[in-house]
């Protein structure tokens, strides 16, 4: 499926980190692939409540996302719809999900980004293409490279 | 000219079935294989064979040519590169935004030990 995973180890302990993903406050201080400000984050911060984050880029573009908390289950896991607003591209509703474990040295996050685009969603999954094709084009850069 | 998000829809479409995946993981191996050598492998007929590679031609993820009575299909992965650098986008938008928050939140862990000195 189409899907996006990351995991981090984080040095500080999930409670830290779950506030760092659910409060405004939070998410202000590192929402966006770079150092421009995040203008705008709101969380109602429970299954069912909505969560929306503007923020520019250091290019002058702006970028809003929005979206409905499913899971809601601190300091643990954290689930929730995905849309960009006003996005030609966008690929329609996407899922997203924090998953953060306890280890020694403070968290082990995992994040999920999938069902980004509507084939997929929609006809569920009929087995891992993401790694096939993962696969494919690997094979081909490294021809080609 | 087809719009980026439509090919996108097309590449996808494409890949959803498992059949047109297992024909494209063949001609990633293989380079230029015939139509009769594709349909060997599965349990399906000539025609439905035919139609799986119609769909991957639209999806512009394959290239036919005739050379006599034979035709040979070959890979062309543009395509699936484009939909690759599509899901990329999300990768690395997260992995920067990742990047800060753990900034943060080890911070704020410096902190919170701090004040319960």
């Amino acid at each position: 499926m189409t899907s996006v995973t990351l995991v981090r180890r984080i040095k500080a302990r999930p409670a830290i980190v779950f506030d760092a993903l659910t409060t405004p406050e939070g998410i202000g201080h590192w929402w966006g692939p770079d150092p421009g400000p995040v203008l705008l984050a709101e969380t109602d911060l429970r299954v069912g409540g909505q969560f929306k984050v503007r923020f520019r880029m250091l290019d002058d573009s702006e970028h809003e996302s929005s979206g409905e908390y499913l899971e809601v289950v601190p300091p643990k896991r954290l689930a929730m719809t995905w849309r960009w607003v006003g996005d030609e591209d966008s690929g329609g509703e996407s899922h997203l999900a924090f998953d953060l474990r306890a280890i020694p040295e403070g968290t082990e996050l995992t994040l999920t980004h999938s069902r980004l685009h509507d084939d997929d969603s929609a006809r569920g999954h009929e087995g891992g293409w993401s790694g096939a094709l993962d696969k494919l084009v690997r094979h081909f850069e490294g021809v080609r490279a | 000219m087809v719009n980026y998000q439509e090919r996108l829809d097309r590449t996808f479409a494409a890949l959803v079935d498992p059949t047109r995946r297992a024909i494209l993981a063949r001609l990633e191996r293989e380079g230029g294989v015939t139509i009769s050598d594709l349909a060997e492998p599965f349990e399906i007929k000539l025609p439905a064979v035919m139609k799986h590679l119609d769909v991957l031609d639209d999806a512009g993820l394959i290239r036919r040519s005739k050379s006599g009575r034979t035709v040979t299909v070959e890979l062309d992965p543009e395509p699936m590169k484009a939909a690759m650098d599509w899901l990329r986008r999300y990768e690395r938008f997260w992995s920067a935004s990742l990047d800060r928050l753990q900034a943060y939140a080890e911070a704020e862990e410096k902190k919170a030990r701090k004040r319960r000195k």
